[in-house]
């Protein structure tokens, strides 16, 4: 858990001081990513490094695990910080091998064990050991040097991590592979990180908090969901940008959304016990078809049912588009708009049909947020199908 | 062309001087390195005092070595060392500071300020990160240093030869005042291919000295 408390830097300069940083009061829980966004100059590097006192705070406190670090001398505090910088910083001088393990080294550990860990921090950034730990860093790529930079944090295994915009050097398709790999990581090793981003799409897929800055204040400290449902004012508003809406649809998942109860048929059924499902569930395009596992195999369009006669099997069309219920509602948007429907069946890692997303449901969901939050409560109404 | 002859007849005196010039200068500049990379090092944490000192060390250079020997002379004649090799290798001394203390004081002030502050953010003190960052990545400019140096006072030393130094400058003080074009010439070429030979191999020596991982070297100078 990091905490700051009233946490202010005034920089004194020619020109006369500059509040970097207005009694920041903030707390990250264990195990979090809180993300330090805002625009360019709002005091989020400040801030960060005050926290491992590479800037000395004018004012307030910062508290690791309930320990006010000002007790710690310098150098401990920052040992039990993994800190990645903005620009890299790995030490031309050594090889990949010593930049990562010169954490573990300063600790006096033995050669057998740094070394070990070297390749275990390779494997966890996904690189290969035996083809970089020799190098230097300038052979590497801005990718990998940036990756190594990370490793290098992580080395001592510290349970807090600092680390300023460490994705910014990279191109976005690699940056996108990167923040995957570090959210798969973060989901075992459950460090506490502060994360200094200028990005609000990185923020809301890496943050479990935003911080938002906005010269030298904290305006508002959210859950990314909260963020976007109810920005604070219209400086966090416009700073979300007017697709705010659409970016929600990134953190919902289609199964938060998901109607479970859904009526199928069978390949062997009737096309007219198909016809009275439809008219029984009320619903307006199809039935889904599903085999012995409950797998769906097609659909039974309305308008066919209505006319024709015979078993399902040999009226079926083929499923236009299905999505998983552990993916986002991103996806499932951008598959009704690509298939042009409005509705798709969802199902699990087996592939078993474990209900249908409309995108009436959908909707209803996000706006559900919007309203609640703006105070006029809608009623509820039960949905009605399409 | 009778100073090849000269000088393959008297090659062991040839060998002896140059051992001797090669010493003293190696002596001075090895004194000078030991006092100039710590001094250039300490005056980074203070700009005024770097800026003092860099311009005593500048003024020292500016005294012709004659001069500077003329001063030495009554001074050190107190501990009865007037002339010879001391104010020889007091005076090369005296001249290494600037090259090396400037080189060493440019180089560490150079280190890539994200470098220095990924060092303190990892939590290493003040001396592991000159250890293991700061002078590593400093090497290859104190090594151009050193060598600036060395170049420069094979010359000083030569000189030294008229207060009784020894080395190469033997063969040009006695060539002149015996008159013998022979020593002369052997002696003036002796010095400058000493300075262009030691400037080599200590270029290979700084090449050896600089990190691998830093291919492209900073300007040295
Ligand atoms: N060493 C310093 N001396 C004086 N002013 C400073 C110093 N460091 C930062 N500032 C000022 O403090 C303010 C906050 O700077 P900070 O670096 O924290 O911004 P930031 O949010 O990280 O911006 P960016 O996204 O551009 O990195 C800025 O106005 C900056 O000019
Ligand atoms: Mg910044």
């Amino acid at each position: 858990m990091i905490r700051l408390e009233n946490l202010t830097k005034v920089f004194d300069t020619p020109k006369g001081a500059v509040v970097a940083a207005d009694h920041i009061n903030m707390e990250v829980p264990s195990g979090e990513i809180c993300i330090l966004l805002g625009p360019s100059g709002c005091g989020k590097t400040t801030t960060l490094k005050m926290i491992n006192r590479i800037i000395r705070p004018t004012s307030g406190k910062v508290f690791i695990d309930n320990q006010d670090t000002t007790s710690l001398d310098t150098q401990t505090l920052r040992r039990n910080i993994g800190y990645v910088i903005q620009q890299i910083g790995l030490f031309p001088n050594m090889t990949i091998e010593e930049n990562i393990t010169i954490v573990p080294r300063l600790l006096g550990w033995n050669a057998k064990k740094y070394k070990e860990r070297a390749r275990e921090l390779m494997h966890m950034i996904a690189l290969e050991p035996d083809a970089f730990l020799k190098r230097y860093p300038s052979e590497l790529s801005g990718g990998q040097q940036q990756r190594i930079g990370v490793a290098r944090a992580l080395a001592a295994d510290p349970p807090v991590m600092l680390m300023d915009e460490p994705f910014g050097a990279i191109d976005p398709i690699n940056r996108a592979v990167i923040q995957d790999e570090f959210i798969k990581m973060q989901k075992e090793l459950k460090k506490t990180i502060m994360f200094v981003s200028h990005d609000i799409d990185e923020a809301i897929k890496m943050g479990d908090r935003i911080a938002i800055f906005r010269d030298g204040h904290l305006v508002q400290y959210a859950t990314p969901d909260e963020l976007l449902a109810a920005p604070q004012d219209n400086f966090v508003e416009s700073f979300l940008g007017e697709d705010r809406a659409l970016k929600r649809l990134n953190l919902i998942k289609v199964q938060d959304v998901i109607n479970s109860e859904v009526e199928t048929v069978t390949q062997q059924d009737s096309m007219e016990t198909a016809l009275s499902r439809i008219d029984r569930s009320g619903y307006q395009h199809a039935i889904i078809m599903v085999n012995e596992q409950r797998q769906p195999t097609g659909i039974i369009p309305r308008s066919v049912a209505q006319v024709s006669k015979g078993r399902c099997h040999d009226h079926a069309q083929q499923v236009p588009a299905i999505v998983n219920i552990n993916d986002d509602l991103r996806k499932a948007v951008s598959l009704m708009l690509a298939n042009d429907i409005t509705w798709l069946p969802c199902v699990d890692d087996n592939n078993q049909l474990c209900g249908h997303i409309t995108q009436r449901a959908m909707t209803h969901h996000l706006g559900a947020r919007f309203r609640a939050q703006s105070g006029n409560t809608a009623p509820t109404a039960p949905l009605t199908e399409e | 062309m009778e100073w090849i002859q000269y000088a393959i007849s008297n090659i062991d005196v040839l060998i002896t001087r140059t051992l001797e010039h090669i010493a003293l200068v190696g002596l001075a500049v090895g004194i000078a390195t030991l006092t100039g990379v710590p001094i250039g090092i300490a005056i980074t944490k203070n700009e005024r005092l770097a800026k003092n000192v860099l311009y005593l060390a500048s003024i020292i250079v500016t005294i012709p070595s004659i001069a500077l020997f003329g001063i030495m002379i009554p001074v050190l004649s107190i501990i009865g060392h007037g002339i010879g090799y001391v104010p020889a290798v007091i005076a090369v001394l005296l001249y290494s500071q600037l090259p090396i203390i400037r080189n060493t004081y440019t180089a560490i002030n150079n280190v890539d300020p994200a470098l220095r502050e990924a060092a303190r953010g990892i939590g290493m003190s003040q001396n592991q990160r000159l250890q293991k960052v700061e002078i590593p990545l400093a090497i290859p400019i104190i090594m151009a240093g050193v060598r600036t140096a060395v170049v420069l006072n094979i010359g000083v030393m030569a000189i030294a030869a008229y207060i009784g130094a020894g080395g190469l400058g033997t063969f040009i003080s006695r060539g002149i005042s015996q008159s013998d074009p022979r020593q002369l010439v052997l002696g003036a070429i002796a010095v400058s291919l000493l300075a262009v030979i030691v400037d080599y191999a200590l270029l290979y020596l700084q090449k050896r000295l600089t990190p691998k991982g830093m291919t492209t070297l900073p300007a040295a100078d």
